[in-house]
């Protein structure tokens, strides 16, 4: 009797510690976790990072798991330790508020990587990525500022972050670059997926006059305002144009596979070692969608020209002079801003009607 | 031809409860599993994993109950006010004001020792979570405002006074202008029980729920909360105290809520941000009918919703199963377990026609 429940406890531990192999033994088998703060069914941020995660499950000896909605607080890091405790040897964590989670979770398991999208803390074992959307920002904002008649520019964003700000600026400065008199008007959704909401706040905005909306949101509630109402839109996150035929004008869009496929590689050849990566136009981590037949060829053309120059590194988007809404010099003359000066941005430059706040 | 007669029950359900519940319980997950299949899972496995990863080894364990606290917490908080008939959905906003109220405690002495800081961020986080919830209760008293619009209307304030703190003034100023506070020091944190992920959060639920039961239970003013909310009327006969009672209870709602929020950020989240808000004030009053407002009951259910939370992510993980499975299954147990409470107040009996009810 005795020794029935001691081989059973004997077999009970053997079990347990037969669970706590690492699955890594079997050499350079990838097995990579991906967890995303929205539902990967929509046409935007979170689905751009599942069709990266779809390119990588298609390479020998990868597989690929997710989490979807899961909300940025504590919850991020109960799925973080679930996917290292499941033998997951690579995990990327696709959204700024998962940052304090990796972190936390990463010194608990040092031989799992972990890939930060959107954050700026590192570790022996976290690497952070993210990619230049200002720049295909900046071509959309030419397309924009282009295609207007009323030089409004309606854009509908998330919330007032480094992210979203520098964003809206690269767009207002590409538009003024085609069409100097061009305002852009910003309109804070407080959302980043909110169909009705989105799509009212752009609504707002064309009453105000605005007759081309951008966005930066995950859901395509502002495109589809526009197509209702019959004027232009500028897509985010993906080619948004099944939802807005005749209104979307095109869209910078992300390339995650890039990234995720270079990190895959590098996990596989031992070769991987903690960096920050921001690759732009020149490494097509970013992209334009292809335009809508609406948009001119000498618009295409000069547009697509520009995306040379700074795919070439020959120019950017945030060279001096940039003045701020008060008229202020930010960047002065010839200078291009630093990395740092633009990941912290939290002013908007002249042109831009709302708040930062 | 046989006719099904209601009839209100007289005597408790007792065990039979238990019973009601497992029925409950087995139908939706039956129903949850029917629709898995529809979509080629297999049904079984799927619920083997949901059990695995809510409660099914020593990790999920500890996972679920971490997620439970700050429910339960909250669940307390209204039980008070629904027994008294008060229908306070304020509690997200209570548990926002909370947060707000630790987060300055912080802000204000980072540099004090643990002995001193957490009990002051415990004091200024009931007292914030009171404070927005006696403003309802004093406009329900003095001018008659229904408490339902005011309550969840301060929900969307709260919210708001919680981002316009986190964007502006006591934004990190090292955090690349990313909406949260610092990460709290080291004495700003709630410790860990022992070596497990549990922390000293739940030593304070279980502590509470001793007090509220014996305030409940033993007290005169405990005995006046649950005849208010038996008769208004014989209430006021006996000269109870209405008014009063009403501050009480909300204060004690909002001191609970609030404290759920203290623990979450002190404990788990390390800061004040707006992703701690996930609606577990709203998640509170579910819970506490489906545990009919009872303490133990209460405990018990937060916790497998909680495991239930939890286990879909596995679910998830395993068989690629979309999140939102996870809200058809928790709607389904929620509906089920609600709708079965239906046999607590009332039994069904078969009759034949002309055979007239004897104990009517």
């Amino acid at each position: 009797m005795k020794r029935g429940v001691l081989s059973m406890l004997v077999a009970g531990l053997a079990v347990l510690a037969l669970m706590m192999v690492p699955v890594a033994v079997a050499a350079k088998e990838i097995k990579a976790g991906f967890i995303y703060v929205s539902p990967v069914g929509d046409a935007g941020w979170s689905r751009a990072h599942d069709d990266g995660r779809r390119a990588i499950e298609a390479l020998d000896g990868v597989e690929t798991t997710f989490v979807e909605s899961v909300s940025e607080g504590p919850d991020s890091e109960r799925v973080l330790l679930n996917m290292a405790r499941r033998g997951h040897n690579l995990i990327f964590a696709t959204s700024f508020g998962f940052m304090d989670s990796v972190i936390k979770v990463a010194a608990q398991f040092p031989d799992v990587v972990f890939m930060h999208c959107s954050g700026y803390k590192l570790a022996e074992n976290v690497g952070t990525y993210f990619g230049r959307m200002y720049q295909p920002r900046y071509l959309s904002g030419m397309v924009a500022g282009a295609m207007t008649e009323s030089n409004i520019l309606g854009y509908v964003a998330a919330f007032p972050i480094p992210e979203v700000i520098r964003g809206i600026n690269a767009f207002t400065l590409g538009a003024q670059a085609v069409n100097p008199d061009v305002q852009v008007r910003v309109v804070w959704s407080s959302t980043w997926y909110d169909p009705a909401l989105e799509k009212e706040a752009a609504n707002s905005l064309l009453d105000v006059g605005a007759d081309v909306i951008a966005m930066h949101q995950d859901s395509p509630g502002p495109q589809v305002a526009a197509q209702e109402r019959g004027v232009y839109s500028i897509g985010y996150n993906t080619d948004m144009s099944a939802f807005a035929p005749d209104a979307h004008l095109t869209a910078p869009i992300w390339n995650w596979s890039v990234v995720y496929k270079d990190v895959v590689q590098q996990v596989k050849d031992g070769t991987w070692a903690s960096e920050s990566i921001w690759w732009g136009l020149d490494r097509e981590l970013v992209g334009l969608a292809p335009f809508g037949p609406m948009v001119p060829q000498d618009i295409q053309e000069a547009v697509l020209a520009k995306k040379e120059e700074i795919r070439s590194g020959e120019t950017d988007v945030f060279i001096g002079p940039v003045l701020d809404q008060q008229g202020e010099v930010r960047i002065p003359e010839g200078v291009r801003a630093t990395d740092e000066e633009m990941l912290a941005m939290d002013w908007f430059v002249q042109g831009v009607v709302g708040a930062t706040r | 031809m046989r006719l099904i007669r209601v009839t209100k029950r007289t005597e408790p359900l007792g065990w039979g409860s238990v019973l009601v519940f497992c029925a409950a319980l087995g139908l939706s997950l039956s129903l949850a599993c029917a629709a898995l299949a529809v979509q080629g899972v297999a049904p079984l496995r799927a619920l083997a994993l949901l059990w695995e990863g809510g409660f099914g080894s020593v990790w999920s364990l500890e996972d679920s109950l971490r997620k439970a606290i700050p429910i339960y917490l909250c669940a307390l908080g209204v039980s008070f006010t629904f027994r008294m008939q008060i229908w306070n959905i304020g509690a997200e906003g209570q548990f926002a004001l909370g947060a707000i109220g630790a987060a300055w405690a912080v802000l204000t002495f980072p540099h004090l020792s643990a002995v001193a800081l957490l009990p002051l961020m415990m004091l200024s986080a009931g007292a914030a979570g009171a404070f927005w919830a006696l403003i309802p209760a004093l406009t329900k008293v003095r001018l008659g405002v229904n408490e339902i619009i005011s309550t969840l209307m301060l929900n969307y304030i709260g919210i708001l006074l919680l981002n316009y703190l986190v964007y502006g003034p006591w934004r990190d100023p090292g955090g690349r202008g990313f909406p949260m506070t610092m990460e709290y020091p080291a004495a700003a944190q709630i410790g860990m029980l022992g070596g497990t992920r549990l922390h000293w959060g739940l030593v304070l639920c279980v502590v509470l729920s001793v007090l509220a039961w014996l305030f409940l239970n033993k007290t005169r003013l405990g005995y006046e909360i649950r005849a208010s909310g038996e008769s208004l009327r014989t209430a006021r006969y006996a000269f109870m105290p209405y008014g009063f009672l009403v501050f009480l209870v909300m204060g004690i709602c909002g001191m609970l809520a609030g404290w759920a929020g203290f623990v979450e950020t002190s404990a788990v989240a390390h800061r004040l941000q707006p992703s701690i808000l996930v609606g577990y004030g709203y998640t509170a009053i579910v819970v506490a009918w489906v545990a009919r407002l009872k303490i133990g009951p209460m405990a018990l259910a937060a916790f497998l919703l909680a495991g239930l939370r939890v286990g879909v992510e596995v679910l998830q993980l395993e068989l690629r199963v979309p999140a939102a499975f996870g809200h058809i299954l928790e709607g389904l147990v929620l509906l089920t377990v609600l709708a079965g409470q239906f046999f607590h107040y009332y039994r069904l009996r078969l009759e034949w026609p002309g055979q007239r009810a004897e104990g009517r």
